[in-house]
């Protein structure tokens, strides 16, 4: 990569770090839409202020945006106390700021050099040539802005955690709820004016969104989920840029596709929230307890003898599951060395005899338990039938302990 | 006739932008009771990459082949909301978020890449992301109308069903309703509302013409049926103001205009909705206020005679001031205020009840210690709690609750006692 390419990448991912360190905390408080709204409402603030002061110098459209911000939020929060239902609070606030903006974009910039696609999709290949001494100006500028929310976010990291995840009580320990709240909804208004000049108002919102919900579906941790999260945007904004290369298209949508595919993996494969991991971890249990209770099954029938024969037939009336699940399961307990099988013949080998005397005394130790606990007789398999393939050699012994080592269970079968 | 309005064109636009207002209104209403307002956004935004799917695989600009590539990816929006919603811990305004963002950001791309293509031309697809309503041509107007006939007419025919989904989806299902497929429905027709839309006012405004008419036909009325032609009816007065607006002043945008004009139809209806305006609402705050201060007067002034037992005697402004906790110039408006109606009359700065104002001032008086008392009795507060909810209560209290507790106090013996006036009083004992 040259060193324009770099510059490119290194401000895409500061405004992507900056966004996802905010974009957390309105994912866990339920803002996301009014981020949306405040990275769409800033755009009169820019446009006024460039108008005003002529130039693109940064203060005056930080202020800008900052105010615009904070009335966004404002008139959102007025609007629902008013009666108007929160969702079209929101929904009229941002459209009618974002079109005063549309409106005063289109009719002054003509004149005075501010190109309407420039601040929508940003130009970030622009980046480089536009410079303060050594440095690009949108590196400096968003640096800046990193900086800020870093210091900001640091120094009231507790009241921000504590207002994310239960505001009565952070109200009730005396922490202006309030005033955070509009902070954040400050940080996230002057946030976006930097974020505007390189990815665009409309993809503002991608990187103050997308990250944040990835990086909360890997951790259940708040530090780690704003450190995944500016990774996982900065990751997003060095993909984009290669994508945009590839395949000649607009970098900011590019990086928006690529935190998207970035978000559709952990969707599925996040190792604690993922959806394949979970349908992973559920069939690999259904297997487990469907071979649990075949060696149940033909331990009961060989119990006191040599292991009886079955037949595959028997085995489904005898265990109520689908013909074709047990005989597969039969073949992977052959496989394992369970099962036996001469001809069209099962039976439990040495090592699925010592298994299932195992399982057995598991589930009667835990009838056991529940006679104790003072369910009737008749009531006590069925729920020990759930439970006896989750219970584990050490919760064995404890629940055995706690029943004082019985020789038989309620039933009078006996415990080995 | 302006010399604009002349114009075959403009007059294509006007009616483009009307039937636009009117779908987008009628069918506003559902999403909004549905609380789908910014599902409609997220639609929006993600119809974006369909049209220009549609564009790059026919490479046609044709409003059909558009309408299909929206719906999918509409359709596929909706489809990942709610797949991200039910298994996943994510929100659903993060879910909405995710959805506008990333199909938005994707449209983009395919964008660049059609304008990077020799086609590039005949694209025209960025007008989409704002529209540009002055390009409507009769063909698309043709379109419009048909999908904005197909949206009323589907509103008029499952008008009922609609209402059960927005106002009870519980009993809904309960009476055997597929929600599933409803809410399918009124999600494919906010699509469709969509497509109808692009052109005119584009992806990223289009929700504004879902949600502002509807949001400012909900402040005039409490019945579906009337909130859905008024939202139907500013949804065209909007479009209707913004084509105007943009034909005089040639160098505005016609969708942003729509939306501000629609906006601007939502702030008068904020402001001036019949119970639910601010104006109403300050006036019945003035109304109420006002009542407050005029019983609060006249309870003052009985209990100042009360005290002393000389029912005919004026009583020095100054402790009235002192006993009521506010400023002596308030207390004396408030009296002279009085004084207009024949309650009160005064000698300097003497004030005292005429025969009718004692009249007055004993029901007020009367009203407040029965709730004094049903309070203390009923309301297991401590008497010195009461007198301040007593205030509260006594002047939203209507009358025929009044006459109920009445009736329970005199059953249980608790009717407070009086000391009888000097007055000969009418209805004493109510």
């Amino acid at each position: 990569m040259d060193s324009a390419a770099v510059w490119i990448v290194i401000t895409g991912a500061l405004v992507a770090a900056s966004c996802a360190l905010l974009g957390c905390f309105l994912v866990l408080r339920r803002l996301a839409m009014l981020g949306d709204a405040i990275s769409h409402a800033v755009l009169p603030g820019i446009v006024i202020a460039f108008l005003m002061t002529s130039s693109t110098t940064s203060l005056p459209m930080v202020l800008g945006a900052a105010a615009l911000g904070l009335l966004t939020a404002f008139l959102v929060e007025t609007l629902s106390r008013g009666g108007v239902q929160g969702d079209a609070a929101i929904g009229v606030t941002f459209t009618s700021l974002f079109a005063f903006g549309v409106v005063l974009v289109s009719r002054y910039a003509a004149q005075k050099d501010l190109d309407l696609d420039c601040v929508l999709y940003g130009e970030i290949a622009y980046v480089p040539f536009d410079t303060i001494g050594p440095l690009p100006r949108a590196v400096v500028v968003n640096a800046v802005l990193l900086a800020l929310n870093v210091i900001v976010v640091g120094l009231l990291y507790k009241e921000f955690k504590l207002c994310a995840f239960d505001p009565g009580m952070a109200a009730a320990v005396g922490i202006p709820v309030a005033a955070i709240h509009y902070l954040l909804m400050a940080l996230v208004s002057v946030t976006t004016v930097g974020a505007f000049e390189s990815v665009g108002a409309i993809l503002v919102v991608a990187m103050l969104i997308v990250p944040s919900a990835t990086a909360y579906l890997l951790t259940d941790r708040l530090g780690m989920m704003l450190a995944l999260a500016a990774g996982l945007g900065a990751a997003a904004s060095l993909g984009g840029y290669l994508m945009a290369r590839w395949l000649g298209c607009s970098i900011a949508g590019a990086m928006a596709t690529v935190s998207g595919l970035c978000f559709t993996v952990a969707f599925l494969f996040s190792p604690s929230h993922g959806v394949f991991t979970r349908l992973v971890a559920y069939q690999r249990l259904r297997r487990v307890v469907l071979e649990e209770d075949i060696l149940l099954w033909a331990g009961r029938r060989s119990e006191g003898g040599e292991p009886a024969p079955f037949g595959i037939r028997e085995l489904v009336r005898g265990i109520e599951r689908l013909p074709n699940e047990v005989t597969l399961t039969a073949g992977r307990l052959l496989h394992t060395g369970l099962l036996a099988r001469t001809g069209e013949e099962y039976r439990l080998t040495r090592l699925g005899v010592a298994r299932a005397i195992e399982l057995l005394r598991r589930h009667r130790i835990y009838e056991s338990y529940l006679g104790e606990l003072g369910y009737p007789v008749d009531h006590i398999h069925a729920p020990a039938d759930r439970v006896e393939h989750h219970l584990t050699p050490t919760l064995t012994a404890a629940v055995d302990e706690a029943v004082h080592h019985p020789e038989t269970d309620p039933q009078g079968k006996r415990i080995r | 006739m302006p010399h604009w309005m002349m114009e075959r064109n403009v007059q294509w636009v006007l009616a483009g932008c009307v039937l636009l207002g009117i779908s987008s209104g009628v069918l506003g209403s559902f999403a909004l009771l549905r609380r789908r307002s910014l599902m409609g956004d997220a639609l929006a935004h993600a119809a974006l990459p369909g049209v220009c799917a549609a564009f790059l695989l026919t490479g046609t600009r044709s409003l059909g082949f558009f309408l299909v590539g929206a719906t999918v990816a509409g359709l596929l929006g909706a489809f990942c909301i709610q797949a991200v919603t039910r298994h996943s811990r994510i929100k659903e305004d993060t879910a909405l978020g995710l959805v506008l963002s990333v199909f938005f950001g994707f449209g983009i791309v395919l964008m660049t890449i059609i304008q990077h293509s020799p086609k590039a031309n005949q694209a025209g697809l960025d007008k989409f992301i704002f529209g540009q309503a002055a390009s409507l041509i009769e063909a698309d107007v043709r379109a419009m109308a048909v999908c904005a006939a197909l949206i009323c007419v589907a509103a008029g025919l499952l008008f009922k069903e609609f209402k059960l989904l927005c106002f009870d989806s519980g009993f809904a299902r309960g009476i055997g309703y597929s929600t599933m497929w409803l809410d399918g429905l009124l999600l494919l027709l906010i699509v469709l509302a969509v497509v109808v839309g692009l052109q005119a006012v584009g992806v990223v405004l289009m929700a504004a013409m879902l949600i502002t008419p509807a949001a400012a036909a909900r402040l005039w009325t409490d019945r579906l049926d009337r909130m859905v032609w008024l939202a139907g009816a500013f949804g065209a007065a909007a479009g209707a103001l913004g084509t105007v607006l943009s034909a005089v002043e040639l160098r505005m945008p016609t969708g942003p205009l729509i939306v501000l004009s629609a906006t601007a139809v939502f702030v008068v209806s904020l402001f001036l909705a019949p119970r639910r305006g601010l104006v109403a609402r300050a006036l019945r705050l003035i109304q109420l206020r006002a009542r407050v201060a005029r019983e609060h007067a006249l309870r003052h002034l009985y209990e100042l005679a009360e005290a002393s037992g000389r029912w005919e005697e004026r009583v020095p402004l100054q402790e009235l001031a002192a006993v009521w906790g506010e400023p002596v110039a308030v207390v004396r408006r408030q009296l002279t205020r009085l004084e207009q109606d024949g309650l009160t009359w005064h000698s300097g700065e003497h004030w005292g009840l005429s025969a009718s104002g004692l009249q007055s001032a004993y029901e007020v008086v009367r009203n407040h210690r029965l709730w004094e008392m049903f309070l203390m009795h009923e309301g297991q507060l401590g008497a010195d709690h009461v007198d301040r909810d007593a205030d509260l209560i006594e002047h939203l209290l209507p009358p025929v609750i009044v006459r109920e507790l009445e009736r329970l106090l005199r059953v249980h013996g608790r009717e407070p006692e009086l000391p009888p006036s000097v007055h000969p009083l009418a209805g004493t004992g109510g």
